[in-house]
């Protein structure tokens, strides 16, 4: 009976109870957008990390991966000691670097690279074209196409180590734009290649023979990742070894001040749904007293009275807040756009993630929001005198 | 016969701005089980303030009052809730009913509250709207019922849950003669079948189809009875 008279006293004024669901979804539309942004960026860059597998990453000692231009020297060694421990089922080193080519016009084009292995490498997928398969070839990313007018198929030629002063490059060879591939760990606005590692070792020269700036690791299924960064720990005092937590930990603590902003804008969109619900209920009341009255005056339980007032912020916050699941999955899209603007960012990078269980949280939330709304209402219903209000009732 | 009601030097002050009203001073009666008891008086005299501490719905500042074998003018607020479901039934004069429910429901209200089972509540609404003579009018609002027909659904509601004492303030104060004429022959009815009903009433034609007339003024008894 407290469920039915709560949601026949909503029933009441339509209009009125219209308004404050309408403003609770735009309330729930906006924690639901902070709650996604504050857990989406750290499930989105775990599943960033692990697109293809590779739970560990080792970097030069006390830096992170391409975090600096620092590399690790005895690349081979290090690779085939990595490669011999317990646990481990695939290793890729990386090596990255910039590198020009002379774009038409007579202006050069320098491009982010990376000397990969090809059957191990996690860094791209091919959209078109083949994958590397010899010492002069490369696949490129669209943005580097379009920087330098090449097509799939032309041949360039590629050089490292360029002095702007001198105007000379270092290694200059040339090279059969082979493939297009699409690099997840890669702004999609920076022009990007790929080539075979030992081919770009050989390039840089002495600076970069055998070395590599990022080797990257898988552990077998069932294995405890944390024990096998461990192994890869203790194989080397020059690198650091990063499990996906700690990468995870590090890039959270970067951008700390997107979760301080979801924490405070949800939190205000919280407590502006709280303070509209228990204004509409506490008017509503105001406007029952008489019946509340009559209600305790045939024996209803003050417990009874407060449930129902209860029910009614409950049943306001709930459908206001699955209203605004939708609200809140569009305007998430839509703020998605603005911060994929945001320079640097790789395509594959996403600030917003729909998760069931997000919904589920702000879901909650709104509904303990919608509970904490009520109770001043509840304990004004509860508390009226009930002789006095029907005096005053039957005075009106 | 036993008293269902006793009552003993019961007080109820008022503080108002400056001072005190008394409201009731030193008030003592009894009411025997089956009786139909009307209290009369001017306006202010302390009729309805009587009515709310028989009902459970005010304390008093001195005195005692027992009903049915219990004392419940020191009564916790949880103790003397479940003593009006149980043991109390209410009339009031604007009958309020609650407006979104229907008839059937608002008769069905304080049985859900005292958890009565659903089918128990069904027979029960059916069997009181029938002895009010609104067994066809079940499933309409207030709204759509006539002001005799509403006071009809209180006093529906008002014997849900089988009363020991059943309190009506004005019950005809907002009908029309004829259909306060008929209100009093209900209230007959019910008194014959064994309901003990106090009254507060100005309807003088309410208070002569009383068995007994209780005279107040000034928030002391005139006249009626004394224990």
């Amino acid at each position: 009976m407290p469920v039915r008279l709560a949601l026949l006293a909503l029933f009441r004024h339509p209009a009125r109870t219209l308004l404050a669901l309408l403003g609770i979804a735009v309330s729930a539309a906006l924690l639901l957008d902070m709650v996604m942004l504050a857990s989406g960026m750290r499930e989105n860059f775990k599943g960033f990390l692990m697109l293809r597998g590779y739970q560990l990453r080792v970097a030069p000692k006390g830096t992170l991966p391409f975090d600096s231009d620092a590399t690790i020297d005895s690349a081979t060694a290090l690779v085939a000691a990595i490669s011999k421990l317990q646990g481990v089922i695939a290793v890729s080193p990386v090596l990255g670097a910039q590198v020009q080519t002379t774009a038409a016009g007579d202006s050069n084009v320098t491009a982010f690279t990376l000397g990969v292995i090809p059957d191990v490498q996690g860094d791209y997928e091919m959209i078109r074209g083949r994958d590397l398969t010899d010492s002069s070839s490369v696949v490129a990313n669209e943005r580097w196409l379009e920087a330098t007018g090449h097509k799939l198929g032309d041949t360039v030629t590629l050089a490292i180590g360029y002095d702007p002063q001198l105007r000379t490059t270092v290694g200059a060879r040339r090279f059969v734009v082979q493939g297009v591939a699409r690099f997840y760990y890669i702004a999609a606005t920076q022009p990007t290649l790929g080539m075979l590692l030992p081919t770009m070792q050989a390039m840089g020269g002495g600076a970069r023979r055998d070395r590599v700036s990022l080797v990257m690791v898988k552990a077998a299924d069932g294995v405890d990742a944390e024990v096998v960064r461990e192994r890869i720990a203790a194989v080397s005092a020059r690198i650091s070894a990063i499990s996906l937590e700690g990468a995870t930990e590090a890039v959270e603590q970067r951008l700390g001040y997107f979760k301080q902003l979801a924490l405070v804008l949800g939190s205000i969109s919280l407590a502006v749904g709280v303070l509209l619900v228990t204004t509409l209920i506490t008017i509503s009341v105001n406007e029952r007293a008489g019946e509340i009255a009559v209600l305790r005056a045939i024996g209803v339980a003050k417990g009874s009275i407060v449930w129902q007032v209860v029910m009614e912020g409950i049943v306001l916050t709930s459908v206001g807040a699955i209203s605004g699941i939708g609200i809140g999955l569009i305007t998430a899209q839509w703020l998605e756009r603005i911060l994929s603007d945001f320079p640097g960012l790789p395509t594959t990078f996403h600030f917003f993630v729909f998760q069931p269980r997000d919904a589920g949280i702000a879901l909650a939330m709104l509904a303990a929001a919608g509970m904490l709304a009520g109770i001043y209402p509840a304990w004004r219903a509860a508390s009226l005198p009930i002789a006095g209000t029907l005096r005053r009732e039957a005075v009106a | 016969m036993t008293a269902i009601v006793e009552v003993r030097d019961l007080a109820r002050d008022y503080s108002m701005g400056s001072g005190a009203v008394h409201a009731l001073r030193g008030v003592s009666f009894d009411v025997q089980d089956g009786e139909w008891v009307a209290i009369v008086g001017p306006s202010g005299c302390g009729k309805s303030t009587l009515l709310n501490l028989l009902g459970a719905v005010d304390t008093p500042d001195a005195g005692s009052l027992t009903i049915a074998g219990e004392r419940i003018d020191r009564m916790r607020d949880t103790d003397a809730t479940a003593f009006r479901l149980r043991r109390i039934g209410f009339v009031f004069q604007r009958f309020y009913l609650m407006p979104a429910l229907s008839a059937a429901e608002n008769v069905e209200l304080p049985m859900a509250e005292a958890k009565v089972s659903r089918e128990a509540r069904r027979a029960r609404v059916q069997e009181l709207l029938g002895y009010v003579g609104l067994g066809a009018r079940a499933g309409h609002r207030p709204s759509q019922l006539s002001g005799g027909e509403q006071q009809r659904v209180a006093i529906a509601r008002a014997l849900a849950n089988r009363p020991a004492l059943l309190l009506a303030d004005e019950p005809t104060g907002e009908l029309d003669a004829a259909t306060g004429l008929e209100m009093i022959e209900l209230f007959r009815r019910l008194n014959r079948d064994g309901t003990t009903i106090i009254v507060v009433t100005h309807d003088a034609q309410m208070a002569a189809a009383a068995g007994r007339r209780i005279q107040m003024r000034d928030g002391a008894i005139v006249s009626g009875d004394a224990p």
